[in-house]
């Protein structure tokens, strides 16, 4: 009671003099996260991932290139070879940390430049609306008509395997879904009322484009996107798998999984293993869209 | 009529909406001109083109309708500004406060932000000079605690205040004219009165002229000096305010008088106008009220009365009176 009693007189005047500023909106965003423990949770496994990746030298026991014919395809809990080896004798662990360097790269980087392109390409879309609109968005879905697999690996096959390639055809793959959910947003925000209120007091078209439209638009988009990391991770190592991405001896963990599938029946376990990484970063990202989204809902 | 130099003047206003399969007429031939520090109440029920008569005057229209006619606000001509021009006009010369504050405003800025980006569009001023006539704006409309007030969010104030700092953000660059459409409609009937009451005094104060757009015609006798009434895109009467409220000469001015609930005497039933407005894509030949009008005779069917002048400062346009 003395500790309540002595708080609110000390509360209240700040209250009053300071201009309590209402928090923004990040901030605010940040707060729900903090709230959010499957969120976080999710964070830190990335978190932890990117910090593998950065310092894989210094965290592999072993080269991860480097193998051996008499070490071949140890089992897990080997001494000196925690999770094994592979089929050609190197150690999993090692392959595994630096494959992280790789399948990150291959799943966060097209991701970002689809967000920046495919919003330019929806918000001007949406924005201009009318002819402008049909024309932009049909041949948008032209590409969206595709699945996104067949088309990653019809762009890889055309444009050749390497990691560079992989990485266009993953973001060309991305810019019509991205452009489609600008493009809806845009649509609707456009024809509220306070972008007519924006018009009335003098505001022409790129100020209602870059303060009024991209304000209440990116978030939507934003969290679009992070769902799509995952989704690259997936397919990035789908065109490992088949040859389109990565080229051997690189350690990246859709290709191990391709090259350990001739020891599937001999050591499962093991063979697994860089599945399992990508169902593990996978989940996380797409656990840390969904808290993201939930806290970038002004409404809840 | 009564001003002798109007600041605004709108004569012969066509407007059409080119969407959909038919063009749809929603202003037909309308003339109205208001005086310097007048208020002038465009009343009339949905759909019978006062929003759209209104909107002209910014041409705010979507693309492709039609605006014919001639407009002149403040001794400029609307029609003929650039884009440029008519930018500038937007929000310094002529303000708009719209129906729904909470959708009029943008949810992902503060509301001194928005003031701010305002005062800035049209005027050379700092950030914090800006920053600080918004604080004196919020002050004239009597925002409490408006320091804390200008660092809200839109969804964290209530309506009425939210009004309040429409108007302030519309008033931000000293306008000549404002426009308000149906400010009073979305607020609950005791903050009505209190938005009225500021609208009026901060007209009179600053001079402003106003066209005041609503379907009320409580609010709008208490706030106008002239009525328009308003019928399938075309002006059926216009008046003083006590002129139309005392002695409408229009069939549907007095329907809609008619219809106030003060009439009712306690009876359970409201005295209403039977049937409902015209198709303004498919309108009929004669006057557009003639299918509703009482006092219809067999020429209104066939001609469209003009309006003209029925005596005092009034106009009418109704074949009884041509």
């Amino acid at each position: 009671m003395a500790a309540i009693t002595t708080e609110i007189p000390q509360a209240t005047p700040q209250a009053a003099i300071a201009p309590a500023k209402s928090p923004g909106f990040w901030s605010g965003v940040v707060k729900k996260l903090c709230r959010d423990p499957v969120a976080l949770c999710a964070l830190g496994v990335l978190v932890i991932l990117v910090l593998i990746a950065v310092f894989a030298p210094y965290l592999a026991p072993y080269d991860p290139t480097k193998g051996s014919v008499i070490r071949r395809l140890k089992p897990i809990g080997t001494p000196g070879y925690i999770l094994g080896t592979d089929e050609l004798g190197r150690d999993m662990l090692s392959r595994l940390i630096y494959g992280a360097r790789l399948s990150l790269i291959m799943g966060v980087v097209p991701v970002p430049i689809a967000f920046i392109i495919g919003s330019a390409i929806g918000i001007l879309a949406g924005y201009a609306g009318g002819t402008v609109n049909t024309l932009i968005m049909r041949t948008v879905d032209v590409f969206y008509a595709f699945p996104s697999v067949l088309l990653a690996v019809a762009l890889s096959g055309a444009l050749g395997s390497g990691l560079t390639n992989a990485l266009v055809s993953l973001t060309v793959v991305f810019i019509p879904q991205i452009a489609r959910v600008a493009e809806s947003v845009t649509t609707q925000v456009r024809k509220l009322d306070y972008v007519d209120a924006a018009r009335a007091s003098g505001a022409n078209g790129v100020t209602i484009i870059r303060v009024h439209i991209l304000g209440n638009v990116l978030g939507p988009i934003f969290v679009f996107a992070t769902s799509l990391i995952s989704v690259s991770m997936i397919l990035a190592s789908g065109l490992s798998f088949l040859g389109l991405g990565v080229r051997p001896p690189d350690a990246e963990w859709g290709l191990m999984l391709n090259t350990l599938r001739t020891a599937i029946y001999n050591n499962p376990a093991v063979a697994a293993l860089p599945g399992v990484m990508i169902f593990i970063t996978s989940i996380c990202f797409n656990l840390f869209s969904d808290g993201l989204r939930a806290a970038m809902d002004v409404k809840s | 009529m009564s001003a002798t130099n109007p600041v605004i003047d709108i004569s012969n206003l066509n407007v059409t909406f080119n969407r959909g399969r038919r063009p749809v007429k929603a202003v037909n031939g309308v003339s109205l001109t208001v005086g310097e520090g007048e208020v002038v109440a465009l009343l009339g029920e949905s759909g019978s083109g006062k929003s759209v008569t209104m909107r002209s005057l910014l041409r705010l229209h979507p693309k492709g309708t039609d605006i014919n006619g001639a407009m002149k606000v403040a001794g400029r001509d609307v029609m003929a500004l650039s884009t440029r021009d008519l930018g500038n006009l937007r929000g310094a010369v002529v303000s708009m406060v719209f129906q729904e504050p909470r959708l009029a405003l943008d949810p992902v800025y503060t509301i001194g932000r928005q003031i701010e980006e305002t005062i800035m569009r049209h005027e050379k001023v700092s950030r914090s000079e800006a920053a600080a006539r918004a604080l004196a704006l919020f002050q004239k409309v009597r925002i409490p605690s408006p320091e804390r007030r200008l660092q809200n969010y839109p969804h964290e104030m209530s309506g009425g205040m939210l009004q309040r700092a429409m108007i302030a953000m519309a008033l931000a660059c000293n306008p000549k004219v404002l426009l308000a459409d149906e400010p009073t409609t979305a607020l609950d009937a005791t903050v009505q009165i209190q938005i009225l009451l500021l609208i009026r005094e901060l007209q009179r104060e600053l001079g402003l002229s106003v066209i005041f757009v609503t379907h009320d015609i409580g609010v709008a006798a208490e706030i106008a000096d002239r009525i328009a009434v308003m019928y399938a895109g075309r002006i059926v009467e216009e008046g003083r305010v006590a002129d139309v409220i005392k002695a409408p000469k229009h069939p549907y001015t007095q329907g809609l008088l008619g219809a106030r609930v003060e009439l009712a005497h306690g009876r359970d039933r409201l005295v209403t106008i039977p049937g409902s407005p015209p198709d303004l894509a498919n309108m009929l030949p004669g006057c557009a009220f003639a299918p509703r009008c009482p006092q219809a005779f067999e020429a209104c069917k066939s001609t469209v009365p003009t309006l003209t002048e029925g005596g005092d400062a009034g106009r009418v346009a109704c074949l009884q009176y041509a």
